[in-house]
């Protein structure tokens, strides 16, 4: 049998020294609720099961060149990412619990949250949480909790899917939810003033938004602060290459998705939620804290902390009932941004906002295609107004081998036309230049 | 070992970014830009493949020895669906590609691993329907309350509490409270298993439902869990499967089958995908029939032409939990395994991973104290003996002396309700000759623990750190290097 060691004659030498049967073993199970054979089939050796995979792993169409972002991005990794992870001694390894014998782990992470914070600007980072979105709820239930009130803005330039998460955590839940519409592409702060009181908790919002626009949320940390509200940011990791960072804006929770630094697509995870925020809200904070400490002999090292938080220690009145996080997608980042590098993050991003503004000076001569929002400053994606119905529009396109980007009428009813383009360093001016053609051939 | 920032070379690079063939066309006014960039690492790639390498050797996993970490399953994780989950047809697989106008044909392969996946839980647990979308277990936990609170509202009842034993893990009061709910907990019997009479007592007409873990955190398997899922069902509340054991009973019993209407499974325990250092996992809700509605968006369909679909409309249910289909890459690790163990390697799973537990159980109930000596299903629990005690020896210096004979520690002080715990987990994959070390180890500590107990004291003393200050680490915090 794969991957049991002990052979039958092993099996009954263990039985006979216990003076048991395998079957006296089960015996505390009632007869009654033992289960025949099931109906899954026999097992595959491991050449067959490769065979399987690869016919499986076959039918999915990769060779498309992709603009779809939306959140998600097809980032270049390289080699060194899978290399490191790869090592069975972090893999292999859970949980720190025993920090003698889990150094590397613990050590890594405290480099990753503080990696976290350099990028963020913020002052303290958690060992990761879920994906993005989870992170977001997350944040918000921090901010309840930090402010002991139970209203939250959130603005719809926010990921849609994030938004959709929310309502579903917050179904059983006594939250209002108020939603502020973004019309030009920027954050609308009439709106955002006019929701604003004294029984704010929080002020979700992202940048760039999902459109793609890029923001200052100065104005609006100084006006939630002046209400004793929170203001959490979600950012885009990469852009932060070159983006004024969350913390400099004056935001007190600061989270995101961390796929693209060095995640690959995978069909949607494992992905790395990530969550940073001000000292002083370090005890609110959900999720697992890695701190540097020493030991017996004065010997610097790393350890779990401030686990009084936890689910495991507080039960029913935990921060969060988060146990395992994406530790190992914590490591790749951390392993992405030291290979990269100061230099290397800034390069990618700005290499990024280059492709896009060029694809977005390609794509709009095209003639009935313009620009959707008046807002003008992008990171590396943009929103386009089509001729035409973008779901369509963007079908025809799979034809001619492009994910030309996301109909944002199926988050945006009156957004029918638009599409969301993304352009990564990983597109050429060849492969823009193709797009362009293609999509001028469908309209 | 230094920090990667303390070893950082000012100007030094590492891996070059592709050359710009655009020129430097950006699209940003110069205020919504950093001022200088972020103060990142700077190093060649070999310095940064030498750090990694260093500190992976700081670490022990299942690769390195026995880990016999209690109710954790540390289990081999087969390098073959490491390879597979590396297949470039899974990952360069972009998640929105199904939200586009048939997309859902570009992503078939996919979509009929999940779909399969689906169908191969629903038989090992006799369950009706799965969502593979939480993201670890405590994700599915609190999915699985969603679920319940959501049939509640439906049915029109009044609902405020969860039922949870003493002796569950922290994550099931967490998640039920999360999700809005009162816990009560209830006590386990001197035998370690529920008190039935005291679930009468605390049972009444606000009981949403009741979580529990079986095998409980003793590995023992609760004799009455027909009794318990019908007690609850006779208020209209739900019963809940903890799936965090059920590598004691895979192919060999199924929830379902006990009367449970909502289970979570815990991938990366039973079914052996990596447990990454504290994660990604795992964690799939299974439901009966009469819940199946409320799972969340959205759910792989077969189609009558047999392609797979995205299933989106689904007015009753709870929404979305994630922003996709869950953890794929871990999923389709898992999806591997059960199709290399097929229906009789499962039974065999549960059959050694329950011999292994007993065995140790049995040929160290003379040396450490048993919790409840009798038949245990996939861990059993010791807490130092009354002699190792009053010599001053702890379950934490028993587990420091573990490894300093190369064994990682069995969880220790959990359960709660075992005082000095020390859960140990062997799991299937572990040999004889394995246990045998492991047990001559923990005979030859209890021994010691008697002669010269300063020296069990003293550990470890074999690895870089000792017994590092946790309480000077919550008191002087130092959490990031800035």
């Amino acid at each position: 049998m794969p991957f049991i060691a002990n052979t039958q004659e092993q099996q009954k030498q263990m039985l006979a020294e216990m003076g048991l049967t395998m079957e006296g073993l089960f015996s505390d199970i009632p007869k009654k609720l033992l289960c025949g054979k099931l109906n899954i089939g026999e097992g595959l050796p491991e050449q067959e099961v490769r065979g399987v995979l690869a016919e499986l792993a076959g039918k999915n169409s990769i060779d498309l060149t992709l603009f779809l972002g939306g959140g998600f991005y097809d980032h270049f990794i390289p080699a060194a990412v899978y290399s490191i992870i790869s090592r069975s001694e972090f893999y292999t390894a859970y949980t720190p619990y025993q920090p003698e014998v889990s150094q590397g782990t613990l050590q890594a992470i405290y480099e990753y949250q503080s990696m976290i914070c350099r990028l963020t600007g913020m002052e303290v980072a958690n060992a990761s949480l879920y994906d993005g979105g989870t992170a977001m709820y997350e944040a918000m239930m921090m901010a309840l909790r930090a402010t002991g009130r139970n209203k939250v803005i959130i603005d719809d330039s926010v990921n849609p899917i994030y938004r959709v998460m929310i309502e579903s955590y917050t179904k059983n839940l006594k939250i209002e939810l108020v939603q502020t519409h973004c019309a030009t592409g920027l954050v609308d702060r009439e709106q955002i003033l006019a929701k604003l009181d004294d029984g704010t908790a929080a002020v979700i919002l992202q940048n760039p938004n999902f459109f793609g626009c890029v923001d200052d949320f100065s104005d609006i940390a100084q006006a939630a602060h002046n209400k004793g509200a929170l203001l959490v940011v979600s950012c885009y990791p990469i852009s932060l290459g070159i983006l004024k960072t969350p913390g400099s804006m004056g935001a007190d929770i600061v989270t995101g998705e961390g796929q693209s630094l060095g995640m690959p697509m995978s069909f949607g995870g494992p992905y790395l939620g990530f969550m940073a925020t001000r000292m002083e809200y370090v005890r609110k904070m959900p999720g697992r804290i890695i701190g540097r400490t020493v030991d017996r002999q004065g010997r610097p090292c790393f350890v779990m902390t401030l686990q009084a938080r936890e689910q495991h220690i507080r039960r029913e009145k935990a921060t969060s009932n988060i146990c395992s996080n994406e530790a190992l997608c914590a490591l790749t980042a951390l392993v992405y941004l030291s290979l990269l590098g100061k230099e290397g993050l800034k390069e990618t991003a700005q290499l990024c906002a280059d492709k896009a503004s060029f694809a977005y000076s390609r794509l709009t001569a095209i003639p009935g295609v313009k620009p959707h929002f008046k807002a003008k400053w992008f990171f590396n994606e943009f929103v386009l107004d089509l001729p035409k119905e973008a779901a369509d529009v963007i079908a025809k396109l799979i034809e001619k081998g492009f994910a030309a980007g996301f109909p944002l009428s199926r988050y945006y009813p009156d957004m029918k036309n638009c599409i969301l383009v993304c352009v990564t360093e990983k597109r050429t001016k060849q492969q823009i230049g193709m797009f362009a053609e293609a999509l001028e051939s469908v309209l | 070992m230094k920090l990667i920032f303390e070893k950082s070379v000012l100007g030094r690079r590492g891996v070059q970014p592709t050359r710009s063939d655009v020129g430097t066309t950006i699209n940003i006014k110069r205020e919504f830009l950093r001022d200088r960039p972020a103060e990142l690492a700077e190093f060649s790639e070999l310095d940064v493949v030498r750090h990694f390498t260093q500190l992976s050797r700081c670490n022990f996993g299942v690769d390195t020895n026995f880990y016999p970490l209690g109710s954790c399953t540390m289990k081999y994780n087969p390098k073959v669906a490491e390879r597979i989950a590396s297949y470039p047809g899974f990952t360069h697989l972009h998640p929105l590609l199904p939200q586009l106008r048939g997309g859902g044909m570009l992503t078939q392969g996919a979509l009929a691993v999940l779909y399969e996946m689906d169908l191969l839980l629903r038989e090992i647990t006799g369950m009706a329907g799965f969502t593979m979308q939480p993201m670890a277990g405590a994700h599915g936990e609190l999915t699985g309350i969603m679920i319940m609170a959501a049939y509640h509202r439906d049915k029109g009842n009044k609902k405020t509490t969860v039922l949870i034993p003493d002796s569950a893990h922290g994550t099931n009061p967490a998640s039920a409270a999360i999700a809005g709910y009162k816990v009560v907990s209830v006590p386990s019997t001197d035998k370690g298993v529920m008190d039935v009479s005291a679930l009468k007592r605390v049972l009444n007409d606000e009981v949403a439902g009741l979580m529990l873990t079986c095998p409980n955190t003793l590995g023992l398997f609760d004799p009455h869990i027909k009794e318990i899922c019908d007690l609850i069902h006779s208020v209209d509340g739900l019963a809940y499967y903890d799936g965090a054991n059920l590598n004691a009973i895979v192919g060999k019993a199924r929830p379902g089958d006990f009367g449970f209407d909502i289970v979570h499974i815990n991938l990366h325990k039973t079914f052996a995908t990596p447990h990454g250092g504290g994660g990604p996992g795992a964690g799939p809700v299974g439901v009966t029939k009469k819940l199946v509605d409320y799972l969340p968006v959205s759910i792989v369909v077969k189609r009558g032409d047999g392609t797979y679909a995205l299933e989106y409309d689904r007015p009753k249910s709870i929404g979305y939990i994630a922003p996709f289909y869950g953890n794929f890459a871990v999923i389709l690790r898992a999806y591997v395994y059960i199709l290399m163990l097929g229906s009789q390697g499962l039974v065999r799973v549960a059959e050694n991973s329950v011999l292994n537990a007993n065995y140790i159980r049995v040929k160290l109930r003379d040396y450490f104290e048993s919790a409840v000596d009798v038949i245990c299903k996939h861990e059993c629990v010791f807490s130092p003996s009354k002699k190792m005690l009053e010599a001053g020896i702890h379950a934490i210096d028993v587990a420091k002396a573990l490894i300093d004979r190369g064994f990682h520690p069995p969880t220790v002080y959990f359960p709660g309700t075992v005082k000095e715990a020390m859960m140990i987990e062997p799991t299937e994959t572990e040999s004889k000759e394995t246990l045998d070390a492991f047990i001559e180890a923990m005979k030859d500590i209890a021994a010691l623990s008697e002669r010269e107990p300063e020296k069990i004291k003293a550990a470890p003393v074999t690895t870089p750190v000792c017994r590092p200050d946790e309480t000077a680490a919550a008191k002087n915090l130092d959490l990031a290097y800035l």
